[in-house]
Parts: C-alpha cells; sequence; structure tokens
C-alpha cells in the first residue's frame, strides 16, 4: 500500500515535470513576447529593462530551472495582465469566486443525481424512468454553455426574472449553478441508475429476499451500499473538474472566476498565469485521483491496491 | 410425372452474424435509428452546403443587419447582415469535419501504438503506459485553448489542439484489448501454424477488437465536435468569416436581450447534432457488445 501511494507520487510528480516543460516551451515557442507592442513601441532600452526584469533575456533553461525553483516555492510569479498582485495573489482572489460556485454545484448535482438515479432504478421502464434517462442524456450530451443560453433566453429575456449575468448578489448565483449543474448531475445520475439496476440483480438480494427480509432493508442495507461503492470513482473525480470551474458558465454569466481569467490570460498572452493555471488543476486531478482509488480500498475490502497494473 | 422440388428454405438457414445481427438489434431502438437519420441530414447537409445555402456564409449586407425572422431570411440575419440559416448550413460542414478529422487523428496515432504495447509488451508496453499515465495528467481542455493562443485560430489549428490529447482513450482500449486477445485460444493456434505477425494482427486481432473501436470512434465525434463549438465559443476556435455553431453562439451573448434569434438557432441545431451523435453511439454500444452495461 505504501509502496504503492509512493509509486503513485512519484509518477504524478514526473507527468507534473513534463507538463510544466511542454507547456514552458510552447509558451516560448511563440513569436511575440509579452511586451511586443505595435502602435506604442517601447524604447530598446526600457525594453531591455522590462525583459530584464522578468527574466526574459535569460536562455530558455534557465527561465525554466528559475521558474520550476520558485514554483516549489509556491511563488508563480506575477501576472502579466495584473502586475500589482502576484500570480498566487490573483489566483487567492478570483478561485474563491468559482469555489462559491462550484460548493453550490457539487451539492445540488450529487444530491439529484444520487436522488435520481436511485429513483429510476427502482422504477425501472416507467415514466420516471425514461423522464431521468432523458434528462441525463440531455446533460451529457448538450454543451453547458447552450444549456446557459437558453436559461437566458428563459429566464432573463423571456419572463425577466434573473439578470443575464454579472456577480455579487446571491441572485447571481442561480441560472450559473443550473447551467452548470446538468452535466455532472447527469453522469451521477446515470452511473447510479446502472450500478443499482446491477446490485438490485445480484445474488445477495436474491438471497436477502429468500430470507424474507423486508423490502425496505434490503434496499437500505444491501442494494444501496453496494451501489454506492463504485460511484467514488466517478464522484472523486468530478469534484476538481467543478471546482476549478468552468470557463463557459462563467465566461457566459461573466463571474470574475478562475476559469474567466484564465481566458484573458491566453488572450493577453499572460504566461505566469497561463502556466499557473494548467500546472494547478493538473496537480489537483492527479491527486484526486490518487486519493479516490485509495478511498475506494477503504471502502470496499475487496479491492487491492498493487503496483502492477494491468489491463 | 411429378418431381421432388428441394426443399430450399430448410437447406439454407437464414444467414446469422455479429454484425447482421447488431445491425436488427441497431434499427430496433428507436432513438439510434432517430439519431442515425439525424447524423445523415447533417452529413448531406455538410457535403451540400453550397447548393442548399440560399445564400453564402460571407455573404452579408449591411442594410439587413439583426434581422428577425422573415420570409426573405428565414432564421434571421446576423450582426453584420449575414444569413443565419446560410451560416449554420455552412456551420454543419465545419463541425463535421472537425469531428471526423480529430477522430483520424485519434485513430492514427492511438491504434497503432496501442497495439503496439498490447503486442510486444515489456519495454514498448512500459513506455506507452506511462505516456498514456502522463497525458491523462493533461488538463485536455485548457490545453487546446492554451495551444489554440499559440497556433492562432483556424480550422486546421482546431484540429491539431483537439486531436493532440484526443488519441489517449483510443490508445488506452486498444492496448487493452491486444492485450486481452493476445491471450485467446485461437491467436495460440494461429501461430502454432506459422502465420505471419501481420496476419495475425489484421486477420485475427482487429477484427475482434474492432466493436469496441468503432464504439469509441462514434461517441468521438461528437466530442471533437463539442470541443470545436467549445473553443470557437470562448472566440480561440475558427477564425471569420467561416461559420461555426459555436462561434456564431458566442458572438450572440451581447445581442440576446432583443435578438433571441441569434441565440436560438444555433444553440439548437448545436443540441440536436450533439444529442443525435450520441444517440447513435450509444445505439451502436448497446447493439454491438451486449457484455456493456446500458450507462
Amino acid at each position: 500500500m505504501v509502496r504503492y501511494i509512493t509509486l503513485r507520487l512519484l509518477w504524478l510528480l514526473f507527468a507534473f515535470l513534463i507538463i510544466s516543460i511542454i507547456t514552458f516551451l510552447l509558451m516560448h515557442a511563440v513569436p511575440g513576447g509579452p511586451f511586443d507592442e505595435e502602435k506604442q513601441p517601447l524604447p530598446p532600452a526600457a525594453k531591455q529593462n522590462i525583459l530584464h526584469k522578468y527574466g526574459l533575456d535569460k536562455p530558455i533553461w534557465e527561465q525554466y530551472l528559475r521558474y520550476m525553483w520558485s514554483v516549489v516555492h509556491l511563488d508563480f510569479g506575477i501576472p502579466f495582465q495584473s502586475p500589482t498582485e502576484t500570480v498566487a495573489g490573483l489566483i487567492a482572489r478570483v478561485w474563491p469566486v468559482t469555489l462559491q460556485v462550484a460548493v453550490f454545484t457539487i451539492l445540488i448535482s450529487y444530491s439529484l443525481g444520487l436522488g435520481l438515479g436511485v429513483l429510476a432504478a427502482l422504477k425501472q421502464n416507467s415514466w420516471v424512468d425514461y423522464l431521468v434517462t432523458t434528462l441525463a442524456t440531455l446533460g451529457f450530451a448538450v454543451p453547458s454553455f447552450v444549456i446557459a443560453i437558453w436559461l437566458i433566453l428563459f429566464f432573463s429575456v423571456n419572463l425577466h426574472w434573473f439578470p443575464t449575468g454579472g456577480w455579487g448578489k446571491p441572485v447571481h448565483f442561480i441560472m450559473p449553478v443550473m447551467a452548470y449543474s446538468l452535466g455532472p448531475m447527469a453522469l451521477v445520475a446515470r452511473y447510479t441508475r446502472v450500478n443499482m439496476l446491477e446490485s438490485l440483480r445480484a445474488d445477495y438480494v436474491r438471497t436477502a429476499r429468500a430470507k424474507g427480509m423486508s423490502e425496505r432493508v434490503i434496499i437500505f442495507r444491501h442494494v444501496l451500499k453496494n451501489a454506492f461503492i463504485p460511484l467514488i470513482t466517478i464522484l472523486g473525480p468530478e469534484i476538481p473538474n467543478i471546482a476549478t470551474g468552468s470557463i463557459f458558465i462563467e465566461a457566459t454569466f461573466r463571474i470574475p472566476g478562475l476559469g474567466r481569467y484564465f481566458i484573458t490570460s491566453v488572450f493577453v498572452r499572460d504566461y505566469p498565469m497561463i502556466m499557473a493555471t494548467i500546472l494547478l488543476v493538473a496537480f489537483l486531478w492527479g491527486v484526486t485521483y490518487i486519493l479516490t482509488d485509495i478511498l475506494y480500498t477503504v471502502v470496499d475490502p475487496r479491492v487491492h491496491l498493487t503496483s502492477s497494473r494491468n489491463g | 410425372m411429378t418431381t421432388l422440388q428441394p426443399i430450399q428454405t430448410l437447406a439454407q438457414p437464414k444467414e446469422r452474424s455479429l454484425w447482421r445481427d447488431a445491425m436488427r438489434s441497431f434499427f430496433k431502438n428507436r432513438l439510434a435509428t432517430a439519431g442515425l437519420v439525424v447524423v445523415s441530414i447533417l452529413i448531406f447537409t455538410a457535403i451540400f452546403a453550397n447548393f442548399l445555402a440560399p445564400w453564402r456564409y460571407d455573404h452579408s449586407v449591411l442594410s439587413e443587419t439583426l434581422k428577425f425572422p422573415n420570409p426573405k431570411h428565414w432564421l434571421g440575419t446576423d450582426q453584420v447582415g449575414r444569413d443565419e440559416l446560410s451560416r449554420i448550413i455552412y456551420g454543419a460542414r465545419t463541425s463535421l469535419v472537425v469531428g471526423f478529422s480529430v477522430q483520424l487523428i485519434a485513430f492514427l496515432i492511438g491504434l497503432p501504438l496501442g497495439a503496439l504495447a498490447g503486442l510486444r509488451g515489456g519495454w514498448a508496453d512500459f513506455i506507452v503506459t506511462r505516456l498514456l499515465e502522463v497525458m491523462t495528467a493533461f488538463p485536455g481542455f485548457l490545453f487546446a485553448i492554451f495551444l489554440m493562443s499559440i497556433l492562432g485560430t483556424g480550422i486546421f489549428n482546431v484540429i491539431l489542439a483537439i486531436g493532440v490529447t484526443s488519441w489517449i482513450g483510443v490508445c488506452r482500449l486498444t492496448r487493452g484489448q491486444f492485450l486481452a486477445l493476445r491471450e485467446r485460444e485461437f491467436i495460440t493456434a494461429a501461430n502454432s501454424y506459422g502465420a505471419s505477425d501481420w496476419r495475425i494482427i489484421l486477420r485475427h486481432i482487429l477484427p475482434n477488437a474492432l466493436p469496441p473501436l468503432i464504439i469509441m470512434f462514434a461517441l468521438g465525434v461528437p466530442g471533437a465536435i463539442f470541443a470545436e463549438a467549445g473553443l470557437s465559443f470562448l472566440g480561440v476556435g475558427i477564425n471569420d468569416p467561416i461559420p461555426s455553431w459555436g462561434k456564431m453562439v458566442g458572438q450572440s451573448m451581447g445581442y440576446l436581450n432583443v435578438f433571441w434569434h441569434l441565440g436560438l438557432f444555433p444553440t439548437g441545431v448545436l443540441a440536436l447534432a450533439m444529442l443525435s451523435f450520441n444517440f447513435v453511439g450509444d445505439g451502436l454500444r448497446d447493439a454491438l457488445d451486449p457484455t456493456m452495461f446500458n450507462i
């Protein structure tokens, strides 16, 4: 177990290095830097000064090493788009905005998804089942920004209930959370339904019925417990996905969160911010996958972690 | 004098094969069939866009900007006076070209790599598995956005940016399939009568690995269409004046308060396309792989 976790962590570190190197190289491979200005070019001396200040005049491997050295010290540099603060400071300022939406999204989508999935499985092939399945397909297939536009057209333009976007009041939460929740809800509902159906047909349920246990006890003690365990592999990795925010939702509803800043960074070539966001997301993903695997073995003692994984 | 007629119906039992059975069960699935009809219409629209569209996609009449749906422009016009219907029709071409090209890249990279790892094992497998692990850690969509900012907008770059991370699933699936099939008796049998490696791969392993790969392909196309629409929606995808549904949605955002048609029609057709492709993919999975539980 310890050996397995150490190995996984080492591989995560390795993957992390590769990602950082590739991203770093790609960023510097493009002609044109953040201080290239065509309309009002800086005097060469001033430009040299700025490049020197940001370390952009050094050879690329030195820039990379310097960068990674500061990253280890949690210093991600200074964002070009907002030079008065640090990248870490900027992320600390905008990530909570994303997290607020994320918390509601996770709560709503997971509880609704689990509930609807269980309901659909218990009433298989009834209208409830078809409704849930349809909703799940819709949420799974239709992009979140399409749902967002539909919500705006219906609730804002047609009914005038909510503002089309913005940030700061509780009312600004409603439509983003609705649009953002549908996708994860669909995912959770689909998997819950299938796991429930599989569990309902299992031998131990037949045994329980044969023993004459009440349906309520069978569902709660045997079916739900076994159906929920595999869901860990779905629910876990979705959390960092939601927590780092949807670029689409934040762009559509003008929410000043992490995703929106990533997009602005890409437009203005804010290298430090791009790099930090990509590394942050990759890190959260990697750690969550490992945590999910560990949690799985804790909950389901039949599963053992080994360092050799085939297939 | 009467001659005896051979009883033909008994002599020739109806031919059955995996593919025939799959086709039958696919068409029994109403959603999948409906999806296939829509997908066929989309493919037809994409190929014959220049005959079907009433105007060219870049034909803009500035005196007719932001018109609501009317007899001349069935779906209205956009902010620079281009016919919305024509742009949606040409948009089908963009979506499908990206959707299929990305899958082509995914299979061109993923299939050989996965096959190599699954068949050879050892070092090849070790390297491919580690590569997969690193690639899995890549935040795919963020990375695609980032790549687009480096490469610049355009359909070719969109295909490239999405394609770079698209092969991971294909590679993993191929590796798993080849690994499992390698151990089967019929491969040992083929080896024992001296079949060449290529013959074993092409005649014995690939046909058996085909059903899950077809499903992978079918479900990958809407994934790529979604990614293209997403990039274009954010403004880092297809370049003007080439129409893309995602870009049309993105550009409609400032006008939604009054000009609802600019938001409704492209989102509608995008949703319809995504649903149809997914229905086809799900239908194929149910038909081709009875062991896969319907998720």
